[in-house]
């Protein structure tokens, strides 16, 4: 019996989809911004993405060389890490801030909690809470074309007037990769084609977000004003590729739609009744830590099951 | 569009080039033939004849073990040389009749019946249980089980599983091109022990000349219609494809009946049509030898009880040496580590696979994506139970509805991270039936 075939429990045969593949789908969708920022900021916005995305991969190497892991950078989920958070800061930060925020992503918030899938909040979101709690003057401090002025929400918060053509191009002040809207959606459109993301938890988060921006806005139906809130700060970055994250987003069906929804409110109140301009980090990881009791109430009726009478 | 479905569901590359188009070509078995005493659900059955017997083809060689369960034949003539255990294709050793073949096809006599509408609902009932006639699809519930439901007045469909929605296998397809006519004659044997009932036939949608050839065959007949579906897998699943058709559904805790359906597969309602009709018991069936390591594929008529080494030299044996073969098709069927294993009746291929998908892929970590949710047509979330599973969580994987699951393998086959998810869902639901049972 020299020549006894595999054996295995069904199925036999796997697609080609890996979780590497997904990854970089998600750093192709990151570009137009990414590129958008760099052309918009400057080079100094190429040296913090580089920076990012060089500490984050060398941080999940190390750390995993020391406890003598299983290097698993060729995941591509660390460069995602590192793109996202670069895209999530003020292009004047430090760099040394950079590299602290890129290990605080890696190191405390994915790697301690067992790595990728195991992770119970957004790395590059969560490090970018930390540098704004720890560095709140040099995290900010927007410049723009050498004028270090209020972002649109900003702006907005202070009851200003702010051109919403500019904020859907993006020629305006915020962090690297949150400015341009069209840019955002251009990636976004690529993921939802590819098929790594579907529009529930954006949809469901942006429109709830709307909502509450018409009935506590304090501007009633102010289509401007709620265009203005749509397209300012991180809320298309945040809605498209924060929210998204898998890891730290329900699984259920249901469970998205209620994510969605909760994010919209958190966002809306941070930013209306909150002391910040910004609110959406804040929603998203606070939305993360949420994701398990959300889950846990929206349990999918099986196939065929009648409605479960509670 | 219009096109009959289930929600979920994966896209495989179904493969059914290699022998979509070759016919069916009837095979002669060599001198050992194996007849494994359970090559059904139920009880196994107890052998009637005794080492050193002579037999004829047609000779009943195993007895009915209860009533779920079902007779065996033999397919040649010939000598009973032992009874004893050997290995089955799932890979447990099962009580064997082995029969030396004589080489001369001896036959029983059939008694057939001149006119079918004669005969009463028991009698067909009966007809089709002393041939040993079982779920030929690869289930192998006995049929006459299935066609005896508590209340018959209530089946209101009788739904032939014409979809073959397993990639490669194009048994049922060679069938319903080159006999679609015993196909109808099935169906309408069913239709008579049920007075309300309609036939469907569903059939996917990439096998348009078999949906031409029975809507042809069909339009003359008020209670029989053919339903296209949309190719995916697994249309074919009891449960998927009543819904499809009729759109009904049911879960763990019901049979099709319970939603007035009765599915049986075209090779088993082709039985039907030989046993009640020609008075012929199971002795035959169609076997599809497929893969890319095989070096002429092909569907065989073949007599159970040979080997799959036997049909593979049919087939030319291997063009190169596979990394896997199968029992059945590639997404439920069974990995076998060798050929020197018995066909039964619920043997419907041999797949022999150039490389090994599971052995080339490494799994990773679960990255939440959902793609399983997405894919499972009872939408379930394998991923979350697949964890369970690991933890031996019984509460958590029931609540999260895991013993819903139909083991079609479609999350571990989406799977990005590689996770055989439905062998940990499927491991699972075993610990917890057993359990059960010993409450």
């Amino acid at each position: 019996m020299s020549d006894l075939y595999n054996v295995s429990s069904s199925s036999h045969i796997r697609s080609k989809d890996t979780s590497s593949r997904i990854m970089l789908y998600v750093v192709i969708a990151l570009l137009p911004a990414a590129a958008f920022g760099v052309w918009n900021f400057g080079l100094r916005a190429l040296l913090l993405i580089l920076v990012c995305i060089a500490s984050c991969v060398a941080s999940e190497w190390i750390f995993e060389k020391l406890i003598h892991k299983k290097s698993t950078i060729n995941d591509f989920s660390a460069v995602v890490t590192g793109l996202l958070l670069a895209l999530n800061l003020p292009y004047t930060l430090p760099v040394w801030q950079a590299v602290l925020g890129s290990v605080f992503a890696i190191v405390i918030v994915k790697m301690l909690f067992g790595g990728l899938g195991q992770n119970f909040m957004n790395p590059a979101l969560g490090a970018r809470c930390f540098l704004l709690i720890s560095f709140a003057g040099t995290m900010t401090s927007f410049t723009y074309d050498g004028v270090t002025g209020a972002t649109p929400l900003a702006l907005l918060k202070n009851g200003e007037s702010v051109d919403t053509m500019k904020m859907l191009l993006g020629t305006t002040g915020g962090t690297i990769g949150e400015t341009c809207v069209i840019a955002i959606l251009i990636g976004a459109v690529f993921l939802i084609l590819m098929g790594v993301i579907d529009l529930t938890i954006p949809a469901s988060y942006i429109i709830s977000f709307g909502i509450f921006v018409l009935l506590f806005g304090g501007r009633g139906f102010d289509m401007t004003y709620l265009t203005a809130h749509l397209c300012g700060g991180g809320l298309m970055l945040g809605a498209f590729f924060m929210a998204t994250d898998y890891v730290t987003s329900p699984i259920t069906p249901m469970g998205k739609v209620v994510f969605g929804i909760v994010l919209g409110i958190l966002t809306g109140l941070f930013r209306l009744f909150g002391a910040n301009a910004e609110g959406v980090s804040f929603a998203i990881i606070l939305g993360n830590l949420l994701v398990p009791i959300i889950e846990k109430f929206t349990i999918p009726r099986a196939f065929g099951q009648k409605k479960e009478v509670k | 569009m219009g096109l009959m479905t289930f929600k979920g569901g994966v896209h495989p590359h179904d493969g059914k080039e290699f022998s979509k188009d070759k016919p069916i070509r009837e095979l002669l078995p060599k001198d050992e033939l194996v007849f494994p005493v359970s090559q059904h659900i139920g009880a196994p059955a107890s052998p009637v004849v005794a080492v050193g017997d002579t037999v004829l083809r047609g000779q009943k060689i195993a007895e009915a073990g209860g009533f779920v369960s079902a007779p065996v034949y033999s397919s040649v003539s010939g000598k009973v040389k032992a009874i004893q255990p050997r290995r089955g294709a799932v890979g447990d050793m099962v009580n064997s009749i082995i029969i030396e073949n004589d080489g001369e096809m001896k036959e029983v006599e059939y008694s057939a019946v001149e006119d079918v509408t004669a005969l009463s609902k028991e009698e067909i009932i009966g007809k089709v249980k002393e041939a040993g006639v079982v779920g030929m699809g690869g289930a192998g519930f006995p049929t006459h089980v299935k066609l005896s439901p508590k209340e018959p007045d209530k089946i209101e469909y009788i739904i032939a599983n014409c979809a073959e929605c397993e990639p490669y296998l194009t048994a049922d397809y060679r069938r319903m091109l080159e006999n679609p006519q015993e196909l109808v004659e099935g169906m309408r044997i069913v239709l008579q022990l049920f007075d309300h009932a309609k036939g469907l036939f569903g059939i996917e949608d990439n096998k348009p000349d078999c949906i031409a050839k029975m809507q042809e065959l069909t339009k003359n007949e008020p209670r029989m219609e053919v339903c296209p579906l949309k190719t995916k897998y697994p249309q074919g699943g009891e449960r998927q494809l009543i819904y499809a058709t009729t759109h009904r559904e049911i879960n763990s805790t019901m049979l099709p009946a319970d939603a007035g359906c009765i599915v049986d597969n075209v090779e088993t309602l082709i039985s039907i049509y030989k046993a009640v009709k020609l008075g012929k018991p199971v002795m035959n069936r169609i076997f599809t030898v497929t893969g890319d390591a095989v070096a002429e594929p092909g569907n065989f008529d073949i007599c159970l009880g040979m080997s799959y080494g036997e049909v593979l030299e049919a087939a030319g044996g291997f063009k190169v040496q596979p990394e896997k073969i199968i029992s059945g098709g590639p997404m439920m069927g069974f990995s076998m580590f060798g050929l020197d294993i018995p066909t039964t009746k619920t043997s419907s291929s041999l797949l022999c696979l150039a490389k090994d998908d599971v052995a080339a892929s490494e799994t990773t970590a679960c990255i939440n994506c959902g793609r399983c949710v997405s894919a499972c047509p009872e939408q379930i979330i394998p991923t979350r139970l697949a964890k369970m599973a690991g933890h031996g969580d019984m509460a958590g994987f029931e609540k999260w509805n895991g013993m819903e699951c139909i083991e079609c393998g479609s999350c571990s086959y989406i799977c990005p991270a590689k996770i055989p998810l439905a062998q940990s869902i499927r491991t699972m639901k075993k610990q917890i039936l057993a359990e059960r049972r010993k409450k």
